[in-house]
C-alpha cells in the first residue's frame, strides 16, 4: 500500500488545495465581506421597517451638494486604489505608495466632511433620540447608518496608512495591498446604498 | 512590453467603470428631484444602486476575473442573506396599517 493511500482522502491539511483557488488571504476578506454586508443590510432593513411604520417621518436635507461631493470623492479613491494595486502588480513601488496614500487622503477628506455634516445637523438640534422635523427615531437610524459607516472609513484609512507603509518597507507585498484595496471597495459599495436610501429618499422638496 | 500594454488596458477599463458609477450615481440624484411617490422612488434607487454595486463588484473587486466558483458562492451567499431578511416587511405593513394613528 502506498504513502498516497494510507493518507486517504481525509487528511488533505496542508496540503489541500486552497478554496476555488482564492488565496486563504483573499478567501478571508471575501467571508468578511459578505459577513458586513449581512451588518449593513440589517441595519437599512431596520431602517426600512421603521420608516415604512412611522408616520410624519422627516425630510431634512434641503441640499445635496455636500452628499454629492462626499460620493465623488469616495468613488474616485477606489479608482485611485486600483491605480495603486495596478502599480504594485508591476513592481513600481514608489508609485503604488503613491496612489494608496492619496487614496487614504480622500478617506480621511471624505471623513472630514461627514463629521462636518453631522455637527451642522446636531446644531440644528438633531440628536439621537430628538430632532426639530418629526419622529425622534430619524436620528437614531441616521446617525447608527452612517456612524457605523463613518466607522468602518476610518478603519479603511488606518489600514491603507499601515498597509501602504509595510507594502513600502517590504513587508507587505503586491497581494496584501489588494486585499486592503477589497475592503475599500466595499466601503465604497456601502455607501452606494446610503446614499439613496438615508439621504435623497428624505430630500425635503 | 505586454505587461505596460495590458495594464494600460486595465486602467482604461477601470476608467470606463469608474465614469459609469459616477453617472448612475448621477442619475440617483436626478431621481430624487423628480416628481413620483416614494415607492416608485425606491424601486428606482435600489435598481440603479443593484447596477453600481454589481460594477464595482465584478470590476472594481475583480470577482469577474477571479474562478466561477467564488463568483457562484458569493453571489449565492449574500443574495440568499438580503432575501432572508425581507422576511419581516409584512409586520412592518401591520404597523402602518394596524395601529390606531395609521386610520
Amino acid at each position: 500500500m502506498s504513502h498516497a493511500d494510507t493518507m486517504g482522502s481525509h487528511s488533505a491539511g496542508a496540503m489541500e488545495k486552497p478554496a476555488f483557488s482564492v488565496p486563504a488571504k483573499k478567501m478571508a476578506m471575501w467571508l468578511f465581506i459578505i459577513a458586513d454586508t449581512a451588518t449593513f443590510a440589517a441595519c437599512l432593513v431596520a431602517y426600512g421597517f421603521i420608516r415604512n411604520a412611522t408616520p410624519n417621518w422627516p425630510r431634512p436635507f434641503h441640499s445635496i451638494t455636500n452628499v454629492a461631493i462626499m460620493t465623488f470623492i469616495l468613488v474616485t479613491s477606489s479608482l485611485t486604489m486600483l491605480f495603486g494595486i495596478e502599480a504594485a502588480k508591476a513592481g513600481d513601488k514608489a508609485k503604488a505608495f503613491r496612489w494608496t496614500m492619496i487614496t487614504a487622503g480622500g478617506g480621511a477628506l471624505f471623513a472630514l466632511l461627514h463629521i462636518r455634516e453631522w455637527l451642522g445637523l446636531i446644531d440644528e438640534g438633531m440628536t439621537l433620540f430628538k430632532n426639530p422635523w418629526g419622529t425622534g427615531l430619524f436620528g437614531s437610524m441616521f446617525f447608527s447608518i452612517t456612524g457605523l459607516h463613518l466607522l468602518h472609513v476610518t478603519g479603511g484609512v488606518i489600514a491603507l496608512i499601515a498597509v501602504g507603509i509595510r507594502y513600502q518597507g517590504g513587508r507587505y507585498g503586491a497581494d496584501d495591498l489588494e486585499i486592503t484595496g477589497l475592503y475599500w471597495h466595499f466601503v465604497d459599495l456601502v455607501w452606494m446604498f446610503v446614499v439613496p436610501l438615508v439621504y435623497l429618499m428624505n430630500l425635503g422638496h | 512590453m505586454t505587461t505596460t500594454a495590458g495594464q494600460q488596458s486595465s486602467v482604461g477599463k477601470y476608467v470606463v467603470i469608474y465614469v459609469c458609477i459616477l453617472a448612475i450615481a448621477g442619475l440617483q440624484f436626478v431621481v430624487a428631484y423628480s416628481n413620483i411617490d416614494s415607492s416608485q422612488m425606491l424601486v428606482r434607487m435600489l435598481v440603479l444602486a443593484i447596477i453600481e454595486a454589481a460594477l464595482a463588484i465584478l470590476f472594481f473587486m475583480h470577482l469577474w476575473m477571479e474562478s466561477r466558483g467564488l463568483l457562484w458562492f458569493v453571489v449565492i451567499f449574500t443574495v440568499f442573506v438580503l432575501l432572508a431578511m425581507q422576511y419581516g416587511w409584512t409586520d412592518s405593513f401591520r404597523l402602518t396599517n394596524g395601529v390606531p394613528w395609521a386610520r
